[in-house]
C-alpha cells in the first residue's frame, strides 16, 4: 500500500477533500455526500483477512456516515481486483492440516470466512445510498463478486471479468453466481463458469454488466461523475429504487455458500491451490 | 489455414508499439509471451487490446495451445 494516500482521479485538482478511512489494503475520500474508496494492495486488491477487517471498517463507517453515494476504485494499475487471496488460502489451509486439524474444521473456518464476507456484500447490496464500481484491469472472482454487489459499474477498455473458480475445482462463494444471474443472465453466468473464459469491456457492456464502458484511466473520473448525479436525487427515492429493484437472494446466497464448503473438502482443490500458490506459469488464467 | 500475411503484420506492429520492443525483434513464429516479457495480466491486457484493434471477441479458451504470433493471428483471422 502507498505510504501516503493520494485523491483518486476526478479529485485531483481538490485539495481540501478530507481523508476519512486510511486502513491498511484501503483509503477512503469524502467530498461532502460523496464517498470514494480506494483499494491498495499489492499486487491486484487480492482480497484476504486484512482485505476483508478494512471492509468492514469501511461499512462501519458508512453506516455512521451515509454518504449519498459511493464509488469503489483501485490505485492498482493492472487491476480493480484478482480476488480472494489464493496464496493466504493456501497457507492458512496447510497450516491448519499441518499443525494436526482435520478438513471438517477448515471447511467450518472457511463458512465463518464465508458468512463475514457476505455480511460486507450483502451490506454493500442493500445499502441505502448508490454504489458504484470503477473498474479497471482485471475484475476477477472475489474482485468480480465485490463489483457485482455495487449497483453500478463503469468500466475502461482494459477491463476483464472473469471467474475462474472452477479450475480451482471450486464454485463462486462469495454471492457471485446469485448476484451475475441477477445483474445479467444464467446464460452467461454459465458462459463465465463452464469455460472459464475472461470477458472484455464493450462484450461486458453489450450483456449488461456494465453501465458505462470508458477510455482507458478514465474510469474513476466517470464513476464520480455519475456519484455526483445520483447525489443529487432524493435519498429516500435511492433507497425505494433499490428496494425495488435489487432483491436480496437469501436462498440462493446460502446455496452458493454450502455447495463452496462441500467442494473445499475436495482434496483436488487442495492440490489446485498448491499449484495456483507455487506457479510461475506467465498464463495461470488462460 | 495461415492468417494473411498483413493481419499479422499488423499484429506484430501493434505488439511492438504497446510494448515498446523494436518491430524486427519480433517475427511471426517468434514465442508471443517470451519476445514481449509480458506477465499474466499484461496478457489480458493484450487481449482486449487486440479485440480492440481487430473488432473481434477472442475467448481465453480459443488461445489454448497458442504460443506464437502467427498462431494467434490464425485465430484473430477466424474471428475477425
Amino acid at each position: 500500500m502507498s505510504t501516503e494516500v493520494q485523491p483518486p482521479a476526478g479529485f485531483e485538482a481538490r485539495l481540501d477533500v478530507p481523508t476519512v478511512l486510511a486502513k491498511q489494503t484501503l483509503s477512503a475520500v469524502r467530498d461532502g455526500d460523496i464517498l470514494v474508496v480506494t483499494m491498495d494492495s499489492e499486487p491486484a486488491n487480492e482480497i484476504g483477512l486484512q482485505s476483508l477487517a478494512d471492509l468492514e471498517a469501511l461499512l462501519e463507517y458508512t453506516a455512521m456516515h451515509p454518504p449519498r453515494a459511493m464509488v469503489f476504485a483501485s490505485a492498482r494499475p493492472n487491476a480493480f481486483s484478482a480476488g480472494a487471496d489464493l496464496r493466504e488460502l493456501h497457507r492458512e489451509l496447510e497450516r491448519h492440516l499441518g499443525t494436526g486439524g482435520d478438513m471438517a474444521h477448515a471447511q467450518r473456518e472457511v463458512r465463518v470466512f464465508l458468512d463475514r464476507i457476505h455480511g460486507v456484500m450483502n451490506a454493500l447490496d442493500q445499502a441505502p445510498f448508490t454504489t458504484i464500481a470503477a473498474i479497471s484491469g482485471v475484475c476477477m472472482g472475489g474482485g468480480f463478486e465485490l463489483a457485482l454487489a455495487c449497483d453500478l459499474r463503469v468500466a475502461d477498455k482494459s477491463a476483464r471479468f472473469a471467474f475462474p473458480e472452477l479450475r480451482l475445482g471450486l464454485v463462486p462463494g462469495w454471492g457471485g453466481t446469485a448476484r451475475l444471474a441477477r445483474e445479467t443472465s444464467p446464460a452467461l453466468l454459465r458462459d463465465l463458469l463452464l469455460t472459464g473464459r475472461t470477458l472484455g469491456a464493450p462484450r461486458a457492456y453489450e450483456v449488461g454488466l456494465i453501465q458505462s464502458p470508458v477510455a482507458r484511466g478514465e474510469a474513476t473520473r466517470v464513476a464520480i461523475a455519475m456519484a455526483r448525479q445520483t447525489a443529487r436525487f432524493s435519498p429516500d427515492a435511492v433507497a425505494a429504487t433499490k428496494r425495488l429493484t435489487k432483491p436480496l437472494q437469501v436462498a440462493e446466497l446460502e446455496a452458493e455458500k454450502d455447495a463452496f464448503v462441500a467442494l473445499f473438502a475436495k482434496p483436488t482443490v487442495r492440490e489446485a491451490l498448491a499449484r495456483f500458490a507455487n506457479s510461475t506459469d506467465i498464463r495461470p488464467y488462460l | 489455414m495461415p492468417a494473411p500475411a498483413t493481419l499479422v503484420n499488423r499484429l506484430l506492429d501493434l505488439a511492438a508499439q504497446h510494448y515498446g520492443r523494436p518491430r524486427e525483434t519480433l517475427t511471426p513464429d517468434a514465442d508471443l509471451f517470451k519476445s514481449l516479457g509480458i506477465d499474466s495480466f499484461q496478457a489480458l491486457d493484450l487481449l482486449s487490446r487486440l479485440e480492440e484493434a481487430f473488432s473481434c471477441e477472442i475467448p481465453d479458451y480459443e488461445l489454448q495451445g497458442v504460443t506464437t504470433f502467427a498462431g494467434l493471428a490464425e485465430i484473430i483471422a477466424r474471428r475477425a
